[in-house]
């Protein structure tokens, strides 16, 4: 059974039913225990543990110091191509957006290269908009033969791949793979997602699980907060995140929830009001349940979030950050000025890598740059 | 007469052997081991960036300490092989520590792969620590393999849980000639102290130095309660029994009287034998 079993198992949850036997109790059981069972994972989720915010922030600052200790791991993002063959309602990149279209050239994918590897970064992370047919396999493999150079660890955060695609790019030396359901709810899913090979839910849900088969050294998954209702996909990104843990406990397992913020930007081309309003005060909640339900989890902050937000965050359970960040093809060299016209989303967090590094030292981390290496 | 661990030919008098990962910084690491007086330290090759024109954790581990390089993020023989070839390639030294971990949950080893890592390593002159669970047969296979000390875990990496395995390790103590050295699960001095009262031949902390709150204070705490631990096992610990036992007893005016040289005067000593 792929994870679309134990979707289709759980989609029809009554979460209002499932959160009326959540008591002050059961919460502090969960809260005196070390394995949490999915409903307790709920229970952490629930209306009724908002009142319990501190105590599960001790907790779970507690389990993330002694499994990760004073570290956070850095990374920084490379978009290599914004062509899109998809209309998804809620980013930069769609199809109808009229946006200027690039892709890097090899050339300028070492120039980027150089530029980042000079900051002292060792993991990268490579993006593209979702077009099989610009981007290739054989065109993010040509990236990655560059790459190699300089990183000692390549994630991608492409298109969703077949088994051999994730294997052939894990032997090409890629160790890692990033890929969002961006939302669980599979009736939202195909109301937002217009058109185009996005559209198709099963074939993305289970990408996560084709990568890891394909021998994937980390595999992240996530959820974009502010489409469906929060609680709820949260829940789903656990159940998620549990089934690959469970079934894949060699593979290094992270989650990301970044979120759509509507407030206080500058309008960028086919902005998208959030479908469901997520505060500070979720985000947080969702991090602290998941830090407890699931410790060893790597749990990554996006640059979506502002400055102050993130370091208040580090302390709760964060384990990765990235760090100089840009969201347009060749935004960290070529086309630093078009980042507000051309970019998947807006960035909050403006921060070289090295004012990260500052900051990261001043609060007691440890900044690590490199925590892998290619074999 | 002083008390040497000897390893590989190289005589450690510190039996606190302290792990470099988790700390908050390089600084604060340098000084954890030297205030404890580390003599060896494990680095996880992962870690090791020689290119950095900022930070290389190399540079922050003192003189007077050996490195042992970890495998720390192999998931096989292979992965662990590879890492300890370029370890040496990069002039870390032949010492390593093998860890495959083919389980993200619990963190717990994979002894079947380790041992299969060992018995290369150990054929191309590395010296080889294997970190694994107190398992007797798997210990004796190791010692076959080449190894040149065991690393038992007390309880699962990070857990500060202390030595829950404590019976198994008492079995490996007694029953393998190798230095045992209990590496992962200790939280505390005491418990560190614990398993050199037990005959272990040194300890391995990291978790419980590098994220208390005073780090370098820890670090000789663990350093003084290991040395602590040492002198009372090699000062024959005395057995534990049910009934007591007076230190002045009723009958002690007969000890003129009591039989000599039978080997029956007394069953209150250990059966401990010092390294």
């Amino acid at each position: 059974m792929s994870f679309y079993g134990v979707y289709s198992q759980n989609k029809d949850l009554d979460l209002k039913k499932a959160f009326s036997f959540i008591s002050p109790a059961s919460i502090q059981e969960s809260l005196e225990k070390n394995n949490l069972d999915t409903k307790q994972f709920l229970g952490l989720l629930s209306p009724q543990a908002e009142n319990n915010l501190e105590s599960m922030a001790q907790k779970a600052q507690a389990i993330t110091r002694n499994y990760f200790g004073n570290t956070i791991q850095l990374y920084a993002p490379m978009y290599l191509s914004n062509y899109c063959d998809n209309s998804c309602l809620y980013c930069g990149f769609n199809l109808n957006n009229d946006i200027q279209r690039r892709q890097l050239t090899l050339e300028e994918v070492e120039k980027e290269a150089q530029f980042i590897s000079s900051s002292g970064l060792k993991h990268i992370l490579i993006l593209t908009g979702e077009s099989r047919l610009k981007s290739p396999v054989s065109y993010i493999q040509d990236c990655v033969n560059v790459l190699k150079k300089y990183f000692t660890s390549i994630s991608i955060e492409v298109y969703p791949l077949a088994e051999n695609e994730y294997a052939r790019l894990v032997v090409g030396g890629v160790d890692g793979l990033t890929i969002y359901q961006e939302v669980y709810d599979e009736q939202l899913y195909a109301k937002i997602h217009i058109c185009g090979p996005k559209k198709d839910y099963k074939f993305r849900l289970d990408a996560p699980e084709r990568g890891a088969k394909a021998r994937m050294r980390s595999v992240s998954i996530g959820a974009l907060l502010g489409l469906g209702n929060w609680r709820r996909e949260a829940f789903f990104l656990g159940l998620h995140a549990k089934y690959l843990l469970d079934k894949f406990p060699d593979v290094e397992i992270g989650i990301s929830v970044p979120r759509i913020r509507p407030q206080n930007h500058q309008p960028q081309v086919g902005d998208f009001k959030p479908i469901c309003q997520v505060s500070d005060r979720n985000v947080i909640q969702i991090i602290l349940a998941f830090r407890i339900f699931l410790p060893r989890l790597g749990i990554a902050i996006s640059t979506r979030e502002n400055p102050e937000f993130r370091e208040n965050l580090l302390s709760l359970g964060i384990t990765r950050m990235s760090a100089g960040s840009a969201t347009n093809v060749g935004g960290h060299t070529l086309y630093k000025e078009e980042k507000e016209q051309s970019s998947q989303f807006e960035i909050q967090d403006q921060r070289t890598v090295g004012q990260i590094k500052a900051v990261l030292e001043g609060k007691g981390y440890q900044p690590v740059f490199k925590d892998w290496l290619y074999l | 007469m002083e008390d040497f661990l000897e390893i590989a030919g190289e005589k450690l008098s510190n039996r606190l052997f302290i792990g470099t990962g988790k700390f908050s910084s390089y600084p604060i690491m340098k000084q954890a081991l030297e205030e404890a007086k580390a003599q060896v330290a494990t680095v996880a090759l992962r870690r090791v960036d020689e290119s950095s024109k900022t930070e290389n954790i190399m540079d922050y581990i003192p003189q007077k300490c050996k490195v042992m390089i970890n495998t720390s993020g192999a998931r096989d023989a292979q992965e662990a092989l590879r890492i300890g070839r370029l370890a040496k390639a990069a002039g870390a030294g032949n010492w390593i520590k093998i860890e495959v971990i083919r389980d993200n949950k619990y963190l717990l080893p994979d002894s079947i792969e380790t041992f299969k890592a060992v018995e290369v390593l150990a054929k191309e002159g590395f010296v080889v620590f294997p970190y694994m669970s107190p398992d007797l047969s798997i210990g004796r296979r190791m010692v076959d393999a080449g190894a040149s000390a065991i690393m038992p875990l007390g309880s699962p990496i990070g857990s500060n849980r202390g030595v829950k395995t404590r019976e198994l390790i008492e079995i490996m103590v007694n029953e393998i000639k190798l230095p045992i050295i209990v590496d992962a699960g200790l939280g505390k001095p005491s418990e560190a102290c614990e398993c050199m009262e037990l005959g272990c031949a040194a300890v391995l902390v990291n978790t419980a130095i590098a994220v208390s709150e005073d780090p370098v204070k820890m670090a000789k705490a663990f350093s003084q309660a290991v040395y602590a631990g040492r002198l009372a096992y090699l000062s024959g610990i005395p057995a534990m029994g049910k009934t007591a036992r007076a230190s002045s007893p009723l009958t002690g005016f007969l000890r003129e009287d009591k039989p000599q040289g039978d080997g029956l005067a007394s069953d209150s000593q250990s059966h401990n034998k010092p390294q």
